[in-house]
């Protein structure tokens, strides 16, 4: 902009000569000049013409300049209206009142052109500066009014999609910073097909809308496999390679999943990055932690991605509380952390579950002094085999080209044992017949007993009874994964068979191995208390299925489900 | 300076020192250090014996330096880190994507 820019200037002075005198040589440096000729004059053109610079004589009739100067300010609010006041006055207290009534600079007589015409260049600089100011002031309140607006948005969107799942079930208890997500922090719960509960916490680098936006494929994979019956092994692989494919090198998320197996009880835990969670009984004291042993989700590339978990017994009763590093990571003002000791404290201290939460943030309030707003806690508790009724799915077709009248054989050998799951797709086909959709569940349950058993036992002669304690039960998971890591031989054949009934129909299921088989009788015979975690397949699937029975020598399982 | 490179005589080795709190303010300043260099690194040494903190952004920073070094095939080692720091990278296995002592 030109430093000789034409302003409207207001000239309030008594003295017609020197009125003049001042209208012309201002008038001659190029602005426009409106002039007044006391105090209450000035405020009056003031209001009308809005000049931009204001040149006031101290004394003035009716009105003086001091006055005039208040008045004017007040009317010129946030703007900068520079005023330049005129003035014979010499004695210092005289030029402190100019100012001190909001002047921002004085002029003595007599007039000089030349510094007149520095003085309202200066004020004018000044008052640009002061307009950039507030332009820009105004300009990042919208912005960030715009940016709040947009999070609302975007949040409501989200919580439909997060909260599409079973967060609210009886057993979970959950906590969260409401903005939570835009600090990057993820929490989904999702019933399988089979009634177990899977749960995942997660917390992706960053903060804002850039930690935010990898939520959404995170959630839709986490829910669409679950409904499908794929476990967490298949779910973590696809999340990470999702979020490896579309994340940038610098972005990932830190996860903790688990799958609650009420049937079974036991949780199969996944942890990359996150901080410790706590396996608690139901009194609350701590029985052990989960702690953290991958690379976080969205680092590693598919082929080298460790998906390996661990699984452990849980009674019901018992509790997980998994929390997001923002608990640990709080800082007091003189940057030391809250840390797991004070956590551990708090964990100790606590008699009713329920008031758990509020303790902890209490003790983080007295610790720090201000909530974060990066805050996740859950707590899911365990529940008895009854305890949680899978949803059933709504389907939109009517049904009527359900095939009613076929079979189907498959063998899995080699690396397809390794790696692939048939069960999800099974059920899928299943699903084709509507008789048997409300029974997705129990047919989830009953083919993954079957297969389970089929590999495990049949294909890679684990041995059950292993699983007797905790102990026994990590040694058994460990040697599962160590055989699965090497060649495997062997097969398992899977058949099904639908024919038509007069009023249904019915599904015949056999499973065989190639394995050594087991003593059927011996098993079948031990009550479901004896027979421990080792034996709750076979029980499992007789009390699911019609009927059920293994034949030769335990390798073939034949289970019939009737509609 | 809070982030400092030094080069060995033979220009292929790199040792990036960070003083202080490594997180996002440190951003511009830590890829300013191996970005600006030779093309051509045999290894790179972070040393945080001075670094008093290190949060979630600073792993993805560590990531970044890592993909323009090579990924799989890179050589870099962090050294010197506090128990604080350790710990951070330990809960995030870190130590399966570079040499920590």
């Amino acid at each position: 902009m030109p430093a000789n820019q034409a302003l409207r200037v207001l000239i309030a002075e008594d003295g017609a000569a020197d009125r003049l005198l001042l209208a012309q040589i201002v008038r001659r440096q190029g602005h426009e000049v409106c002039t007044a000729e006391d105090g209450a004059q000035a405020v009056q053109l003031f209001m009308q013409q809005r000049p931009q610079i204001v040149l006031l004589d101290a004394l003035m009739p009716v009105m003086d300049g001091f006055e005039a100067a208040r008045q004017i300010k007040a009317l010129a609010g946030e703007a900068l209206v520079p005023i330049i006041f005129l003035t014979s006055l010499n004695e210092e207290q005289g030029l402190v009142r100019c100012l001190e009534a909001g002047g921002d600079d004085f002029m003595a007589k007599p007039y000089s052109p030349v510094i007149l015409a520095a003085k309202i260049r200066a004020m004018d600089r000044l008052r640009r500066l002061q307009a950039t100011v507030l332009e820009q002031r105004d300009q990042i309140t919208r912005h960030h009014h715009h940016l709040l607006n947009e999070q609302r948005v975007a949040k409501a969107v989200f919580d439909k999609v997060a909260h599409s799942g079973c967060l609210n079930a009886p057993n979970i208890r959950y906590l969260q910073s409401p903005y939570a997500l835009f600090n990057g922090d993820l929490l989904l719960a999702a019933y399988a097909p089979n009634g177990d509960m899977h749960l995942l916490l997660g917390d992706f680098t960053g903060h804002g809308l850039p930690a935010a936006v990898g939520a959404m494929p995170l959630a839709e994979v986490f829910y669409g496999m679950t409904a499908k019956g794929y476990g967490l092994v298949e779910t973590l692989r696809e999340m990470n390679a999702k979020l490896k494919r579309i994340l940038p090198v610098d972005m990932f998320c830190c996860a903790l999943l688990l799958n609650l197996s009420f049937q079974r009880g036991t949780v199969e835990v996944w942890s990359g990055g996150m901080p410790d969670g706590y396996r608690l009984s139901a009194a609350g004291e701590v029985l052990g932690v989960l702690a953290s042993r991958h690379l976080p989700l969205g680092i590693l590339p598919p082929e080298r991605f460790d998906d390996s978990t661990c699984v452990l017994p849980l009674a019901e009763g018992e509790r997980l509380l998994l929390l997001s590093d923002g608990v640990v990571d709080s800082g007091d003002a003189q940057e030391r952390l809250f840390g797991e000791q004070r956590l551990h404290q708090v964990l100790a201290a606590n008699r009713e579950p329920a008031q758990l939460f509020d303790e902890l943030m209490q003790a983080l309030a007295r610790f720090g002094g201000q909530a974060r707003d990066d805050i996740s806690l859950c707590d899911v508790r365990m529940l008895g085999p009854d305890g949680a009724a899978a949803q059933a799915v709504v389907y939109s077709d009517s049904g009527r080209s359900s095939p009613l009248d076929w079979s189907l054989d498959f063998e899995l050998r080699g690396d397809s044992l390794r790696r692939f799951n048939p069960v999800p797709y099974l059920v899928q086909l299943l699903q084709e017949i509507h008789g048997l959709r409300p029974s997705s569940g129990l047919l989830h349950s009953v083919l993954s007993e079957l297969y389970a058993n089929a590999l495990e036992h049949g294909v890679l002669g684990l041995d059950s009874s292993l699983k007797r304690d905790a102990q026994g039960f990590s040694e058994y998971y460990r040697q599962r994964a160590e055989r699965l890591a090497a060649e495997v031989g062997g097969v398992v054949r899977i058949g099904l068979r639908v024919e038509p009934h007069a009023t249904g129909g019915r599904l015949m299921i056999e499973v065989r191995d190639s394995g050594n088989g087991f003593d059927v009788a011996s098993v079948l015979a031990r009550s479901p208390q004896a027979q421990g975690f080792c034996g709750r397949g076979l029980n499992l699937v007789q009390r699911l299925a019609h009927s059920a029975e293994w034949l030769d020598g335990g390798r073939l399982a034949r289970v019939a489900v009737q509609w | 300076m809070a982030v400092e490179s030094v080069f060995s005589q033979e220009g292929k080795k790199l040792t990036i020192k960070i003083k202080g709190r490594f997180d996002f303010g440190k951003h511009q300043e830590f890829r300013d250090a191996y970005e600006r260099q030779h093309p051509v690194l045999d290894s790179v040494v972070v040393d945080l014996k001075e670094a008093t903190y290190l949060d979630s952004s600073a792993l993805g920073m560590l990531l970044l330096l890592r993909d323009h070094v090579g990924g799989d095939d890179s050589d870099i080692r962090l050294v010197h880190a506090s128990d604080d720091v350790r710990k951070v990278l330990a809960i995030s296995n870190f130590d399966k994507l570079f040499d920590i002592s």
